[in-house]
């Protein structure tokens, strides 16, 4: 069965305390050359029966309930 | 007549028990109204309470958004009746569009549990009639996601037409923009709040009783209003 992969980023613009909250973690690993890291969502859409993957109300789910067009940006797309 | 005041439990609220209560102190009946149930029951106004409402799962207040009863609460507030959202209800009101902006992530990942000072710059709500123009207010504030985010051009505006209901007075809690702790619709009916009115209306529970002037205010509201 074909699946919609929705990805939602909080906007640029709108801080990500827990991406930096990572970076600030990451010396404790050794690893000091990261300058920036944004945590997102992935979202896995599978709709019932056969048919093929409805990408278009995928996007209407994005949009009205999986992100917050506010502060978050979305993409939606068919995974093989 | 007694006003009658909603109240919304959701699965995940906490704190649909004290607003009750604070509505009763205030003089009016406290009405309980169930998340599945699309009914309002000749309520005058709502309280959206504080919580994690539906486990705050995806983002806080997206899901309750679509509650059977909130379908209703939206339309009644779009044709004046007042609904005050305190913590998780001010997430809910964002969510539904009802107020502008949203609630994100504390700015340094702590949640946040103390006696907040506030500011109330807008006393001509039906939620804050009760207070002073700069009147200083002392509420709990207990939240995790509590940063309220808008882009500059919404954030101006809000400042512009006095639309910034309370403003956080030494120390922001969360890192929220322009300090702002509560925030209002044009008409002055819808409030957000963060930090909590209903936790502070008793001497012996709260660290004030400054939140019980969000629920007389309702009440002088209301008997000015044509039935």
């Amino acid at each position: 069965m074909a699946r919609v992969v929705v990805d939602v980023m909080l906007k640029p613009e709108i801080l990500d305390p827990a991406g930096q909250a990572v970076v600030n973690a990451l010396p404790r690993l050794g690893v000091s050359d990261v300058a920036s890291v944004r945590i997102g969502k992935r979202i896995e859409i599978e709709f019932a029966g056969d048919s093929e993957p409805d990408v278009e109300r995928a996007k209407e789910i994005a949009d009205k309930l999986l992100a917050n067009p506010v502060i978050e940006d979305f993409t939606v797309r068919v995974e093989e | 007549m007694t006003a009658r005041v909603g109240v919304v439990t959701f699965p995940g609220s906490l704190d649909d028990g004290d607003a009750m209560r604070a509505i009763r102190l205030a003089g009016a009946e406290a009405v309980p109204l169930w998340h599945a149930e699309a009914k309002l029951h000749q309520v005058d106004a709502v309280v959206l309470p504080g919580g994690f409402s539906y486990g705050d799962y995806l983002r806080c207040g997206a899901i309750a958004r679509f509650a059977p009863v909130m379908g209703l609460i939206v339309s009644a507030a779009r044709d004046g009746m007042p609904v005050l959202g305190i913590c998780n209800g001010f997430q809910i009101l964002c969510e539904a569009h009802l107020l502008p902006g949203a609630l994100v992530r504390n700015e340094h990942l702590h949640f946040r549990n103390r006696d907040q000072l506030l500011r109330v710059d807008s006393p001509e709500t039906a939620w804050t009639n009760a207070y002073t123009d700069g009147q200083e207010i002392l509420l709990p504030v207990k939240n995790g996601e509590g940063r309220y985010v808008a882009d500059p051009r919404t954030l101006d505006e809000l400042s512009a037409s006095g639309r910034i209901v309370a403003r956080y007075l030494r120390g922001n809690p969360n890192g929220s923009l322009r300090d702002i702790a509560a925030i209002r619709n044009e008409a002055g009916t819808v409030v957000g709040i963060m930090p909590h009115p209903e936790h502070a209306v008793e001497e012996l529970t709260g660290p004030s009783t400054d939140g019980l002037g969000f629920f007389t205010s309702l009440l002088k509201y209301l008997t000015g209003v044509p039935s």
